[in-house]
């Protein structure tokens, strides 16, 4: 009969990626009302250390599958190695962090298994034993509460902020345990991750942030966005489609694949707001969105809004702002 | 070299959603359709790569015939052929349902590489390229935002967090999961458009099985997110009434200059 609750620990070359105290917080609040166990793993060659501080979490186990053919991250090794542990533990739930690395190898583990995950969800409760996982889909436009049937090994990831890695409770110390698995052959070979360029700008020390995404429609539409940025004192910043047409630099890019900031003020002038982008911005102190759609999902996360045309209404803003400064 | 690209028909991206009556999906009737936008870039990547190294473009999108659109549009653009998995209900099978039947209905193609987007715009599962690179027995590579197929072995950049990158180099056949962004998307022109008409479409029919296989997860509710927030919204449908409140609250209430 299967049980417990496996956790999956993301790290490079040993130094965690925090994302996955957000997926054992997860584990955590849901241990409790299945009154499972959790076992987290960290895939690698020599990982001991970092087992070592996990094993500080509130959780029954910490399991380090390693191999050294597991050193360098790749889907063919990562898929081996879990499928190894899984068969091994045979656990009711396998929860994971929604990361890019996650995302390139755990599709391939489920279907190890005949299965497909329960991807990106952002949070998960428990009803009369069964599991309801909510994720959100059209690009955070609706959520949709999905419910698993049960059969094990349930696949889950948790998109980031789902949970704070601040939720991750401490323990009393867990054991480690090494379990050496099996790799077959690896297929691809990675080089060393590398930065595009010494980022130019760094937007994370920024007090006040104005963001332009799709709605701006056109480079020349810039100049507005760069006026009100101008009399507030902001940076000027985008969303992904905008860098992707090279309106503006991708180091000033924010979001999942970008730059995470939380400035004072941030101001979002037509950004839908997808969740890639989100999670660069939603720590922000106060949040503005202007943007025609008021069913944008920026709206959900922001203090103030207007629905309506940010043609209309930045040039209005940008003036109105010079006048309390007493710029004019 | 045989490219094929997979590309989803998804909801507009500015259409509004109405959910439907059981609060399970959302109503289709009067929905305008596009391409997923990621799989757009697939097919960029896909000709670009076919103009270095010469070859064959083939487009696959599973669907009922409103996909037709997206194939002709493909084709326009530059694929040389179509697969078309017509059906249905095909929107809601798991991603490893979907990829059963994307595979049965290339496997025989044999590509060099499979392209797709790197997840649809509407489920946002971002599975279904790995699975069939799974069933396929294919190494893949995710997130691609460069590709170099003109070496011995294929050569993809990868996106990593945060402004990361990382080279991953493997033999082909592959699959890739392209990024959106990846280069900049052509127009079709007139001249493609018209080539269009004559270009192949075949159509195949899933394995009646593929419906049957258990999904293991079910929609039980759609519906709109609950706000985070309480967010303030100013001007009352006058966006210039609302940037002038705005300044004020930014001043006096929120206290940010």
């Amino acid at each position: 009969m299967s049980n417990g609750i496996l956790v999956f620990i993301e790290h490079r070359s040993g130094v965690l990626n925090k994302t996955s105290l957000e997926a054992l917080a997860g584990a955590q609040a849901l241990a409790g009302q299945l009154q499972q166990e959790i076992t987290a793993v960290v895939v690698g060659s020599d990982v001991s250390g970092l087992a070592q501080e996990i094993a500080g979490y509130d959780l029954a186990k910490v399991l380090t599958a390693s191999n050294p053919k597991l050193a360098d991250y790749t889907p063919d090794g990562y898929t081996d190695a879990m499928e190894h542990v899984i068969k091994q533990l045979d656990p009711q739930l396998v929860l994971m962090p929604h990361t890019y690395l996650v995302r390139d190898f755990a599709p391939k583990l489920a279907a190890r298994f005949g299965k497909s995950l329960i991807s990106d969800c952002i949070r998960a409760g428990v009803a009369e034993g069964s599991i309801t996982f909510t994720r959100r889909i059209f690009l955070g436009k609706l959520d949709a509460d999905v419910v698993s049937d049960g059969e094990s090994p349930v696949f889950a990831t948790f998109q980031s902020g789902a949970y704070r890695p601040d939720q991750a409770a401490k323990g009393d110390g867990a054991a480690v345990e090494e379990m050496a698995v099996e790799v077959r052959e690896i297929r691809m070979t990675p080089e060393a991750p590398f930065q595009e360029v010494k980022q130019a700008v760094d937007l994370s020390k920024a007090d006040i942030i104005v963001a332009v995404g799709r709605g701006i429609k056109s480079k020349d539409n810039l100049a507005l966005a760069e006026k009100l940025a101008e009399v507030l004192g902001a940076d000027l910043a985008a969303s992904r489609p905008i860098c992707d047409a090279e309106w503006l630099p991708i180091d000033r890019q924010i979001g999942s694949s970008g730059q995470t900031v939380a400035p004072k003020l941030y101001v979002a002038l037509g950004i839908s707001g997808a969740i890639q982008h989100l999670v660069g911005m939603k720590n922000s102190g106060t949040i503005v969105a202007i943007n025609k759609d008021p069913e944008a999902p920026i709206f959900d996360i922001a203090d103030y809004g207007i629905v309506g045309d940010l043609f209309e209404a930045v040039p209005v803003l940008t003036e109105e702002i010079k006048k309390i400064k007493g710029l004019n | 070299m045989k490219i094929i690209v997979l590309m989803k028909q998804v909801a507009n991206k500015d259409a509004i959603l109405r959910i439907n009556k059981e609060a399970t999906w959302i109503e289709e009737a009067d929905l305008s359709f596009e391409v997923s936008e990621s799989d757009g870039y697939a097919l960029e990547e896909a000709l670009r790569v076919k103009e270095k190294v010469g070859g064959e473009v083939v487009v696959c999108s599973m669907g009922p015939q409103r996909v037709k659109s997206v194939i002709k549009d493909a084709l326009a653009r530059g694929a040389d052929r179509a697969i078309h998995v017509v059906g249905d209900n095909l929107g809601h099978l798991s991603p490893y349902a979907t990829a059963s039947a994307l595979a049965d209905a290339i496997r025989d193609e044999k590509p060099d590489l499979v392209f797709t987007g790197l997840q649809s715009d509407d489920f946002g599962y971002g599975q279904t390229g790995v699975i069939l690179a799974e069933l396929m027995g294919l190494p893949h590579a995710t997130i691609a935002i460069e590709v170099d197929a003109t070496g011995e072995k294929l050569r993809v950049k990868r996106e990593l967090e945060s402004g990361w990158y990382q080279w991953y180099s493997m033999p082909t056949p592959a699959l890739l999961t392209i990024q959106s962004g990846i280069s900049q998307i052509r127009y079709a022109t007139l001249k493609g458009i018209m080539a269009a008409k004559k270009k192949e479409v075949k159509e195949v029919t899933p394995a009646a099985e593929i419906g049957g296989r258990p999904s293991h997860q079910r929609i039980a509710k759609v519906y709109l997110p609950q706000k985070s927030k309480q967010t303030q919204l100013l001007g009352n449908g006058d966006a210039k009434a609302g940037a002038a409140e705005l300044a004020q609250k930014l001043h006096t209430e929120a206290r940010v200059f």
